[in-house]
């Protein structure tokens, strides 16, 4: 794999090697971790291995030079989201342990179902970008996010505050004992 | 741009605070409306002096914008050729050869405000005046004006009197927003709260379910025209907002994007046509066209001032409008340049003729004048249709003064002369004794609708008849001149019946409560052979149809509520003149309907009258008319407003555009050559063209007389067969419905309006309005179940035993079968609702997954 | 580096949280699946940022995660709400909607 590696970067100056390397090393962990998600008999595990998944979502941000999504995917996901996660699992009283009976009875449906949605991705992504290579990039400055978000897309930011205040107030009364 | 530098010349155009501030005109009515709903009540005039006030000041500044503007169009003439040296000399040459065609394009003042910004995208409200919009601003804010002071009188004492001054104020601000609009937001905002108003006037008197009934086929029927509006719009902005974005800086909403966009080739003729079909539908709706127009005539069920003000001088004109203001796209969408036959000058051409004779078998005298209102918008529509822009717009503007009177009058006769009656043959005639000035303002109107010479129609009418032959379109021509004849015709009938002859009815002073319009004729949607020769009911004869309307209660029609007390005094008195508010604006009308034909009479046509009007008194042509002159892009695209840089044109050495080199004189076109300019050829890379090279008809003394011939043989037509019929009761004409089939089938054809109305509710809405799940049981009763049997039948001819076989076998499993699959296709879906998110969720990205397939496979292929 | 592997990637991601959103039947793991599906739009707009050199696809992933952090909290308290009152979440019981 190292080799064939190398052979790219040779064909094609651009390439780095190290964050090839590096990018088939978290992908290939948060292949697996996804994979356990939505395959293993615990749910607890499930939740952790999410946590592997978005850690290196927010690993690959950083490959991508986004460093302020990246952190932000930290601090609201693995901070914020997960948290809210394991509540939810420890307030519905799930089995902290193997658990059967976690898939549907027609679970079998979903495997021809991501396959074909997953071949039809792959084959338009490979037609179209086969040949794009993204060359070597500084980071973005974070202040061109504040500079996108307050003045093209301030109407959206201020929607997505509402949104949010929205959705704060609905939990509360949802979850609300009467 | 080095070498274009030297070839574009600054020009100075003058501006001013009316037009820079002409966002005020719609405002006003608008902050009025709110004032009016909130305190209206508690006012002394209970709301009325607020909508007066604000159309007041609208009116005013519109005045004052037109003014301007006319300004602003000459500083661009004079002071602009005068720092131009020799720009002038080239222009002389142009005028030369092609009739002052060369007068550079003046840019509309912009004053916007954006209320919505996003990526990018801005939507702007404000006002965007040019020629077209300060025309229709004035007409507009004036006849709204005009209406309102008749209204005071009209609608005392109504119970809804506030309501009705709160949305006949908005509607004039609705009316102003969609004139002045500079994108297409706005005018769809504007076009959108005309209707609304258009429902709830018409519906003012909604405790009459035939009013409320009125106001809601008006509002459906535009409401699918609407639907075109709203696609079309959306066909423009997706085809044009990148050029408008790369060119002119702006988006695809933005009018003048797209109108510049339709004219500089970049844009598909594909997208270009269905546009405009799609935009057209919006205006067909709107104006009345065929096959929409049968709301019109119902929305006269709104009081005489809503159908005076909405349904015949303004919000009609609201499709009109939309095909003049984006002509651009509909002049390359339908091919007018090349005269092509265009689908709205058919439907322009349609609707004449089917208007005009149904306004043949109307006895109510405001139908008559909502028919004739469709006819003349179907010339409108006919001239816009052929190329004839100028004529057709010039017809909005004199058709608005001389209908709104002929309205206005019908409503005077209705308050003073027949006792809240609209019905010509039952309770008028006669009444040209009692109300002398009424009549007057009448018969000056109809001379200006019917198209006699000095008269307003006549300016407008023949020029877009003129144009329509001038392009080429020979049978359209005659049909206009048909529709002519028709109209003198109609127009005699309606004036004999209302004016001449002996009183009937409450022209005769009988007072009969429940006799109201409304009340009884129009509930009838069909008519059959029984009824249909109503003869006149002159006084002493008992009234046919009383009893009948006397059934239908007590508080119907046009009638002014519960104040009923209002009108005792003028109720047992018989007809007489009205008062001063209601006199006033039928007055000025009727001189602006004598009048306003000399804002743009073609000065040939005087030459060949003898009439010396002198030169430039074409002030429509000259300052409503946009010139079809290419504008340098670059400078185009900034900041509209105070000065603008214009190609000469001339000046750039270009073939294509018509212009040939000329040592002497720099450049004068190739005369005659129809093929070039704007509209015809692509604009020169780095200009833009606004709108396109319309043509200009040159009348003739011969076309002239031939039209007035027609208009006069209609008169003496009508004129004779009114005395004959009506008068003298003549016996081969009376009863000839009764007698003659052709003659009956033709009159029932007419009375029930070509049985559109049954088409639409009978069979549009009934299959609508039904659940497609009926359709499908019909479908499986009669369709599958006639199969079975007709195989049956087959089987029984072929012999008894394979009749036996065929039965059991073929026969009863088909039966089966067919049973089986209507209970399928009532079932076969249910098993899918099985309420399990996950089985939703496997579906829905199975479903994306397939879509997406054929789009890949589709895009490859 | 390639821009197919960040696209590739975020395809995986994404056809697994589809398979999971149909396979689970816990309401709790249904919503973690659809976190994943998320993750995965997001890591695309990313990429298409870094392709485009430009800012706009990371400003949308923003908002995409400040809509999840909603939706994840409404999604959990209507979970918990089924809970209380059916004592399972189990979603292959939950078929009011069943036409």
């Amino acid at each position: 794999m190292v080799e064939s590696l190398l052979a790219q970067a040779e064909m094609n100056g651009s390439v780095n090697v190290a964050m090839n390397i590096a990018f088939g090393i978290i992908a290939t962990v948060m292949i697996f971790a996804a994979f356990s998600v939505v395959t293993t008999k615990n749910v607890v595990h499930a939740a952790l291995y999410l946590v592997v998944v978005l850690a290196g979502v927010a690993a690959q941000y950083i490959l991508a030079a986004a460093e302020f999504v990246a952190v932000s995917q930290v601090m609201v996901y693995i901070g914020a989201v997960m948290v809210l996660f394991l509540f939810g699992i420890m307030l519905t009283r799930a089995q902290i342990g193997k658990e059967e009976g976690l898939n549907n009875s027609g679970w079998q449906l979903g495997i021809p179902v991501a396959l074909l949605l997953f071949g039809l991705m792959a084959y338009v992504i490979v037609d179209t970008y086969e040949d794009t290579v993204i060359g070597e990039r500084t980071p973005f400055a974070t202040e061109g996010i504040s500079d996108q978000v307050l003045a093209p897309f301030l109407v959206p930011f201020l929607a997505i505050s509402f949104v949010l205040l929205a959705a704060a107030i609905g939990a509360i009364v949802l979850a609300r004992k009467d | 741009m080095l070498a274009a530098e030297e070839t574009y010349k600054s020009l100075e155009l003058s501006s001013g605070w009316f037009m820079e501030n002409a966002w005020l005109i719609a405002l006003i009515p608008a902050v009025a409306f709110v004032l009016i709903i909130a305190f209206g009540k508690k006012m002394p005039f209970k709301g009325a002096e607020f909508g007066l006030a604000s159309i007041g000041a609208s009116l005013v500044i519109a005045t004052g914008a037109g003014i301007q503007w006319m300004q602003r169009t000459d500083s661009a003439d004079h002071g602009g050729e005068a720092a131009q040296g020799m720009a002038s000399g080239v222009r002389g040459a142009l005028r030369a050869a092609e009739g002052a065609e060369a007068k550079p394009f003046i840019d509309p003042v912009v004053s916007q405000w954006v209320w919505w910004q996003n990526s990018g995208l801005e939507f702007g409200i404000g006002s965007h005046i040019d020629g077209l919009s300060i025309l229709l601003l004035w007409l507009v804010a004036f006849i709204s004006f005009l209406v309102q002071i008749f209204s005071l009188d009209y609608v005392r004492g109504d119970r809804r009197y506030t309501h009705f001054f709160a949305a006949l104020t908005l509607f004039s601000s609705g009316m102003l927003v969609m004139v002045m609009a500079s994108n297409m937001v706005q005018l769809i905002l504007g076009w959108e709260i005309m209707g609304l108003c258009s429902f709830m006037l018409i519906g003012h008197w909604w405790e009459d379910s035939y009013n409320s009934h009125s106001a809601l086929k008006a509002f459906f029927t535009v409401r699918v025209g609407d639907v075109g509006l709203l696609i079309g719009t959306a066909i423009l902005f997706f085809g044009s907002n990148q050029w408008a974005v790369d060119n002119l800086g702006t988006n695809g909403f933005d009018i003048r994007a797209i109108q510049a966009w339709a004219l500089s080739g970049d844009g598909s003729s594909w997208t270009l046509l269905m546009a405009s079909v799609a935009l057209f539908i919006a205006a067909i709706g709107k104006s009345g066209q065929f096959p929409f127009h049968t709301w019109l005539p119902d929305a006269m069920a709104g009081p005489t001032p809503v159908s005076s003000l909405l349904h015949s001088s303004t919000m009609v004109v609201a499709g009109v409008f939309l095909v003049a203001r984006i002509y651009p796209v509909f002049w390359e969408g339908f091919n007018i340049a090349n005269g092509g036959l265009s689908f709205i000058a058919i439907i322009g051409g349609i609707t004449i003729i089917i208007a005009a004779l149904l306004a043949f078998v109307q006895d109510d005298i405001k139908k008559v004048l909502a028919y004739s209102t469709v006819s003349q918008l179907g010339y409108m529509m006919l001239g816009l249709g052929t190329g004839a822009w100028l004529p057709a717009v010039f017809h909005v503007f004199t058709h608005a003064f001389f209908k709104c009177c002929l309205f206005l009058a019908a409503g005077s006769i209705s308050h003073s002369g027949s006792h809240h009656s609209f019905d010509m043959k039952k309770d008028m005639g006669g009444l040209r004794k009692f109300m002398p000035i009424t009549f007057g303002a009448w018969c000056v109107s109809t001379l200006a609708l019917t198209g006699v010479i000095p008269f307003a129609g006549f300016w407008s009418k023949d020029e877009i008849i003129d144009n329509v032959g001038d392009a080429g379109y020979t049978f359209l021509f005659w049909v206009g001149l048909f529709g002519a004849a028709l109209t003198a015709m109609y127009m005699t009938r309606a004036t004999y019946l209302t004016f001449f002859g002996d009183p009937r009815g409450a022209a005769a002073g009988i007072h009969h409560d429940a006799d109201h319009g409304y009340a009884t004729e129009h509930r009838e949607t069909l008519v059959t052979a029984a009824t249909i020769d109503r003869e006149l009911v002159t006084v002493g004869a008992a009234p046919k149809s009383l009893g009948a309307a006397a059934a239908h209660g007590d508080d119907h029609g046009d009638d002014h509520g519960d104040d009923h007390g209002d009108h005792g005094d003028h109720g047992d008195h018989g007809p007489h003149e009205s008062g001063k508010l209601i006199l006033i604006p039928i007055v000025i009308l009727a001189v602006l309907a004598l009048t306003s034909g000399f804002a743009n009479p073609t000065p040939l046509a005087g030459d060949a009258l003898g009439l010396n009007l002198g030169e430039g008194v074409e002030l429509i042509k000259e300052y409503v008319e946009p010139r079809a002159e290419a504008v340098s892009l670059d400078i185009a695209a900034g900041h509209a407003g105070e000065s603008v840089q214009l190609l000469e044109p001339g000046f750039v050495p270009n073939e294509a555009a018509g212009f040939v080199p000329n040592e002497a004189a720099g450049f004068v076109p190739a005369a005659g050559d129809k093929k070039a300019g704007c509209g015809r050829s692509t604009p020169e890379v780095g200009t833009v063209c606004y709108f396109p090279a319309v043509s200009h008809a040159v009348p003739t003394l011969s076309k002239i007389l031939l039209s007035l011939g027609v208009v006069a043989i209609g008169y003496a037509a009508a004129i004779g067969f009114c005395i004959a019929f009506y008068k003298n009761k003549h016996p081969k004409l009376v009863g000839l419905t009764e007698r003659s089939r052709i003659a009956r089938g033709g009159y029932l054809f007419l009375k029930n309006k070509y049985y559109l109305d049954a088409l639409y509710q009978n069979v549009f809405v009934y299959f609508v309005s039904r659940p497609l799940a009926k359709a499908t049981y019909w479908f499986n009763q009669n369709v599958l179940d006639a199969a079975v049997d007709g195989v049956g039948a087959g089987g029984k001819r072929a012999g008894e035993f394979v009749y036996k076989n065929i039965d059991q076998k073929l026969v009863d499993g088909a039966v089966n079968a067919s049973g089986t699959i209507a209970s399928e296709t009532g079932h076969g879906l249910q098993p899918i609702q099985s309420g399990r998110v996950n089985h939703y969720a496997s579906l829905l990205f199975g479903a994306a997954a397939v879509g997406a397939i054929v789009l890949v496979i589709l895009n490859v292929s | 580096m390639l821009a197919v592997n960040f696209l590739l990637l975020a395809a995986v991601l994404f056809c697994i949280g589809v398979f999971g959103v149909i396979a689970r039947r816990n309401a709790v793991m249904v919503l973690m699946s659809i976190e994943l599906i998320l993750n995965a739009v997001n890591l695309n707009l990313v990429a298409f940022a870094l392709m485009n050199n430009n800012q706009e696809g990371q400003v949308f992933a923003l908002y995409v995660i400040a809509i999840a952090a909603a939706e994840v909290g409404v999604g959990l308290a209507m979970v918990l709400m089924i809970y209380r009152n059916r004592k399972s979440i189990a979603l292959d019981e939950l078929s009011e909607m069943k036409g």
